[in-house]
């Protein structure tokens, strides 16, 4: 595997909270690469530091010591400015309970991070209704978020994040508000996303059934990754 | 979709909760207006007064005579450029509900001491000084009645009575004036002083006022220590001033105008500022994982306070603006029927352009610290993850 072909590197990243007196560590010289196009299930049990490495791979947490590189940018030592406009631009977020604004309807809520981008109305319309497209929801455009159900929801935060197309899709738990049937299709349309669009996407999961659609499942055991199985 | 529609749905992302801030706003603005202009009129007898203008009247105050003699007396005194007198007749146009505010003057004196406040043509000059019953009428009170030049008119008095036991006066209207100044008031009219005094029953040779030139501002306080002292121990001693200091002491017997809509007004926004301000803390607070969300969607510190602050000054907009013109539309209604008491009364563009700042000033203060707070909230801290 070249330099050219990874897309994430954390080069001794470590991690600790302080609670009262004491200070937690969740990561110590924490090393992981994950190449381009790759599909990373991680898991592990809770507390074990699955949401702060998406939050450390997001730029929306910073690490104590060692370096995050993300694209070929090192986002560690970004401004917050920075760090935001970085954002916008490489990483697209799907979160287990939708997030979506309730008064913006799905074309709307989709259209959010490109307000960001100096794109004019008419292109962002064109970029909005291919992401619906994506998400076989272009016919659900003008509802609202209390008009679609659990998984069309989650459908409409997967199209928005990727309609800036971003490099990485970090998905936070995104089936673990939905039923085994929207699960699977959500699961789906990531394995899509990957497969045929050649998105990244690192996803934190407690659930084996959809940890099975990645690549690879990384198993989080005291601030170490431990590979456990890869996916056919 | 751009900043503003995000701004705008999520002001009425609950509708009676904005509509009932936007009604507090509007009520606010709607009060300031109405007060503002009603201090304005108040208060433009002091806007429109010349600096180089004195008024004497009696020490013990101006509805008290004095002897029309006390006019060349005060003419002799050095400083005095030139001056005027006149009376207040407490006029009425057929009924004395129809209240005008008539004086009766000195004609040649007193149109050259109005001369800067009222445009008054030569021809009009002259069919006054000729006529002795002519009365000049400002365009104000011409509009009212529907009179024109050429007119004869009863004017009734409320305070004097001819000699013949007549309470009414006969007079022919010369001329209609209108204004030179924008302050200054057109509601009223002038009448010959000799026409009164030789046919009324009691208080002959009696006037309320002098109004006096000075030939320089510098020379003011002079000039009225000079006329007081003149008239020192007599029956009808005087009290000389500005015709700025005489106008707002006028007022002033209404009552400290300025302060009471200060009050009013600072008491309205201080509630409201409270009430928006909470109520937006509270509304922010609810937003706090939309706020993380945004920001993780890439959405700056910056731009989400402008965004939270766009809120609250588009809020203190869509109340403001209806509530000033709502004010625009009691103040064109009450202007008709106050004429008489309140010449004068407007919603001039100063206290449009007040109330577009109060506007802006509103927005900013009840928005900054719900907007400082989602300005500094951090994306883990919001989304409740770490």
């Amino acid at each position: 595997m070249s330099m050219s072909d990874i897309l994430v590197a954390l080069l001794h990243v470590s991690k600790g909270f302080v609670k009262g007196r004491e200070t937690i560590d969740i990561f110590e010289r924490l090393d992981l690469t994950i190449p381009t196009k790759d599909f990373v299930a991680v898991m592990g049990p809770s507390g074990s530091g699955k949401t702060t490495l998406l939050n450390l791979l997001g730029g929306i947490d910073r690490p104590d010591g060692g370096e995050i590189h993300i694209a070929g940018t090192r986002i560690d030592t970004l401004s917050e400015g920075d760090l935001a406009r970085w954002r916008a631009a490489n990483i697209g977020f799907v979160f287990q309970f939708y997030n979506l604004m309730p008064m913006l309807t799905a074309a709307q809520n989709v259209e959010l991070p490109l307000l960001l981008t100096n794109l004019h109305s008419a292109e962002r319309r064109k970029h909005v209704e291919t992401a619906l497209k994506i998400v076989n929801l272009a016919d659900r455009a003008k509802h609202y978020p209390r008009e679609m159900s659990g998984g069309q929801q989650q459908r409409v935060a997967i199209a928005r994040a990727i309609v800036s197309d971003p490099k990485l899709l970090l998905c936070d738990e995104p089936t673990g508000d939905l039923d085994r049937h929207s699960a699977d299709e959500i699961l789906g349309m990531l394995s899509i996303l990957n497969r045929e669009l050649g998105k990244t996407i690192v996803m934190v999961t407690h659930d084996p059934a959809a940890a099975r659609y990645a690549r690879r499942i990384l198993h989080l055991d005291k601030g170490h990754f431990v590979e456990k199985e890869l996916a056919a | 979709m751009n900043d503003f529609v995000l701004i705008r749905k999520n002001l009425f992302r609950k509708k009676l909760r904005a509509v009932l801030m936007i009604v507090s706003i509007l009520i606010a603005f709607a009060i300031f207006g109405v007060l503002a202009a009603f201090e304005r009129a108040f208060n433009s007898g002091e806007t429109v007064a010349e600096d180089d203008r004195l008024v004497v009247v009696n020490k013990i105050n101006f509805t008290q005579p004095m002897p029309v003699a006390y006019f060349n007396r005060v003419r002799a005194i050095e400083g005095v450029r030139l001056a005027t007198y006149a009376n207040w007749f407490g006029g009425y146009f057929q009924d004395p509900k129809n209240f005008l505010i008539a004086f009766a003057v000195e004609p040649e004196t007193y149109l050259q001491v109005v001369d800067s406040d009222y445009v008054i043509t030569p021809e009009m000059r002259e069919a006054f000084l000729r006529e002795r019953t002519g009365v000049l009428v400002g365009d104000a009170v011409a509009k009212k009645w529907g009179w024109k030049v050429g007119d004869r008119v009863p004017i009734g008095s409320s305070i004097f009575s001819q000699k013949n036991g007549s309470r009414s006066w006969d007079m022919t209207i010369v001329g209609i004036f209108g204004k030179r100044k924008p302050q200054a008031d057109t509601n009223r009219m002038f009448f010959h002083y000799d026409y009164l005094n030789e046919t009324r029953s009691f208080g002959n040779d009696k006037i309320g006022w002098l109004v006096l030139q000075t030939t320089s501002p510098d020379v003011n306080d002079r000039v009225a220590k000079a006329i007081d002292r003149s008239f020192a121990n007599s029956s009808y001693e005087t009290a000389t001033d500005t015709e700025k200091a005489f106008n707002k002491a006028f007022v002033a017997q209404l009552g400290n105008i300025a302060l009471i809509v200060q009050l009013v007004v600072g008491a309205a926004f201080v509630t409201i500022l409270l009430i928006v301000g909470n109520t937006m803390v509270m509304a922010v607070r609810e937003r706090t994982r939309e706020i993380g969300v945004l920001k993780t969607l890439g959405f700056s510190g910056g731009r989400v306070l402008r965004l939270i602050l766009g809120e609250t000054v588009l809020l203190a907009f869509i109340g403001g603006v209806p509530g000033i013109a709502l004010a625009a539309l009691a103040i064109i209604n009450l202007r008709q029927s106050l004429t008489n008491f309140v010449p004068g009364l407007t919603l001039e563009p100063s206290i449009l352009a007040i109330a577009l700042i109060l506007m802006i000033g509103l927005g900013v203060a009840t928005g900054l610290a719900p907007a400082i707070h989602a300005f500094r909230l951090k994306i883990a801290d919001a989304m409740g993850r770490g």
